[in-house]
């Protein structure tokens, strides 16, 4: 059993022939909280679902657990996604399930356990979460923050080896996030999982990651502590973890001169 | 002049090209959907709840829509009987109208329109909200999960809905004929007891409406499972689910009684 749970090797990935990862290399440590960051657009998502064996990469591997995740068939893949919970960046609770049955839902289609003991799991997974009392609710009801607890919920309810959060911190207040951000930390270290958090709050995930990847234009920019991160020279990083506007790191999505594009008018479309 | 017309045609082409590939996907989709119906089977209370949503919801609209169509068939088929003075027969019309033609593809039609839009919009609202992804994600297929009950559940309650319209619709066609305009009460039923054939008539109809069934849900389907994940691709689908079940269930109709008469 290697010390990585999680290797992502020389990884590309591209929709339609535009290439969006040129060659990443990561690895996790087995009980870890490792952050990615990245500018909106630059990939993180869909480095979730390649993690996930949701998409195939166009070149290179992401071993989970020693396995490669392309090259598994269903029910190979199934396996390794039992190992993983994933939390989605809206959510993506089931709509016409009660809370309590959306908690419920993981449990009652891999484990055959009598009522009383997946109503016992469900109400520690909401505890753990501060939403037992919203069990009743449909997701309808709910607001944003607390949808995405409870899709929390749902993503741990098996015990997971791997957690992989979404922009947990998105649309929370700042009393939320940092219970979130504590509850990613406290969650991580209860399972005994590798938690990887994807998300541009350079506050929160430096106060709880073991170590962090930053990717930008395809490819890692950097990575390391972030202690190390907080302390480099590298304009890069600067403007990262500072958020400065001006620096290497585009705002803009590739696109053609400004000044040229205006001056075409509309007879270039 | 040259350009115009090879551009024309390459359009053609495209479209063409992106409707067979449409339909192998749907193909597909199909062949999943058979082989991952073991699984949901034995997840029964799913397809249950699925008969629910589309049967029994959709019983009112077509249980009324019979009982009409059963009056108007009666009104209409004794205004021609009786130029030939065959009023009598005005039970056998309504009944083989009904059992071979009217019940199945009438149903068909209002069963796209009230369950297989619900069924498009529903799933395709899970693909835009990532409940399918997150399913995926959880080592469940959607297709056991999602897909097949709700194929089931249609093709299980196509043929009953149908047989209830047959059945309320020849009520309806009783009611004008025998109270209303007079005709003889025992002629009525016992010309249709006598040339309304089981295996021909009855069985021909469930047939037809099973293979309805079928086509109407799977078009359901796949059209929700299909949909780009926005709003706009979402009422998109829905639209081409009515368009395209009311086209299948009217060329098959065609294709299957040609066969039925001729056999
Ligand atoms: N299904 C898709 N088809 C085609 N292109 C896509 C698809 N999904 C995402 N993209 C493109 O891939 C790029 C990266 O998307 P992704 O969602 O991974 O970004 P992200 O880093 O998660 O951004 P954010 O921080 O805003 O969530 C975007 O430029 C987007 O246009
Ligand atoms: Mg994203």
């Amino acid at each position: 059993m290697s010390d990585n749970i999680v290797e992502i090797d020389n990884l590309s990935f591209g929709y339609k022939g535009r290439l969006l990862h040129k060659g990443i290399n990561m690895s996790f440590a087995r009980g870890k909280v490792i952050a990615i960051m990245g500018g909106s657009g630059s990939g993180k998502t869909t480095l979730l679902r390649l993690i996930g064996g949701q998409l195939k990469p166009t070149h290179g591997k992401v071993l989970v657990d020693g396995e490669v995740v392309h090259k598994q068939n269903r029910h190979g893949l199934y396996l390794l996604r039992r190992k993983m919970g994933m939390l989605f960046q809206f959510g993506a609770l089931f709509t016409d399930l009660s809370v309590y049955e959306n908690v419920a839902f993981p449990i009652r289609e891999h484990t055959d356990l009598p009522e009383s003991i997946v109503r016992d799991l469900v109400m520690m997974k909401l505890n753990a979460v501060g939403l037992r009392g919203a069990r009743n609710l449909m997701p309808t009801e709910l607001s944003g923050g607390m949808a995405r607890r409870v899709a929390l919920a749902r993503a741990i309810a098996l015990d997971p080896a791997i957690i992989m959060y979404d922009e947990p911190f998105t649309g929370l207040d700042p009393i939320s996030m940092s219970v979130t951000c504590n509850l990613i930390r406290s969650l991580n270290d209860a399972l005994g999982a590798t938690s990887i958090l994807v998300t541009h709050d350079v506050k929160e995930a430096f106060s709880i990651a073991d170590y962090v990847y930053i990717v930008a234009n395809g490819v890692v920019e950097t990575e390391g502590t972030p202690d190390d991160l907080r302390k480099s020279e590298l304009p890069f990083v600067h403007q990262f973890v500072h958020g400065e506007v001006d620096g290497p790191v585009p705002f803009h999505y590739a696109a053609p001169d400004y000044k040229k594009d205006m001056l075409r008018g509309h007879d270039a479309e | 002049m040259l350009s115009k017309v090879s551009s024309a045609l390459r359009g053609i082409g495209h479209r063409l090209i992106d409707r067979v590939w449409r339909f192998g996907s749907g193909a597909r989709f199909f062949v999943y959907t058979l082989i991952y119906s073991g699984e949901s089977f034995r997840r029964l209370h799913l397809t249950i709840r699925e008969i629910y949503f589309t049967g029994v919801m959709s019983l009112i609209i077509i249980l009324v829509s019979a009982f009409f169509v059963g009056m108007v068939l009666a009104l209409q088929g004794y205004n021609t009987l009786q130029k030939y003075g065959s009023s009598d027969a005005i039970g056998v019309l309504v009944a083989l109208s009904l059992v071979r033609e009217l019940g199945p593809v009438v149903t068909a039609l209002l069963f796209a329109g009230r369950a297989g839009t619900a069924i498009t919009a529903e799933i395709g609202l899970m693909k835009a909200t990532e409940q399918l992804s997150a399913m995926e994600m959880m080592a469940v297929s959607p297709i056991a999960r999602v897909v097949a009950p709700r194929f089931w559940a249609g093709v299980i309650s196509m043929p009953l809905l149908a047989a209830m319209f047959s059945m309320v619709g020849v009520l309806g066609g009783y009611l004008v004929a025998v109270p209303l305009i007079g005709v003889d009460n025992g002629a009525f039923w016992s010309q249709m007891q006598a040339n309304v054939d089981w295996r021909v008539d009855v069985v021909n109809g469930v047939i037809k409406s099973f293979v309805f069934g079928v086509a109407c849900t799977m078009i359901a389907l796949f059209e929700g499972f299909d949909a780009p994940p926005t709003a706009e691709g979402v009422s998109r689908a829905t639209t081409r689910t009515v368009v395209n079940s009311s086209l299948a269930v009217l060329g098959l109709d065609f294709i299957m009684t040609s066969f039925m008469i001729g056999a």
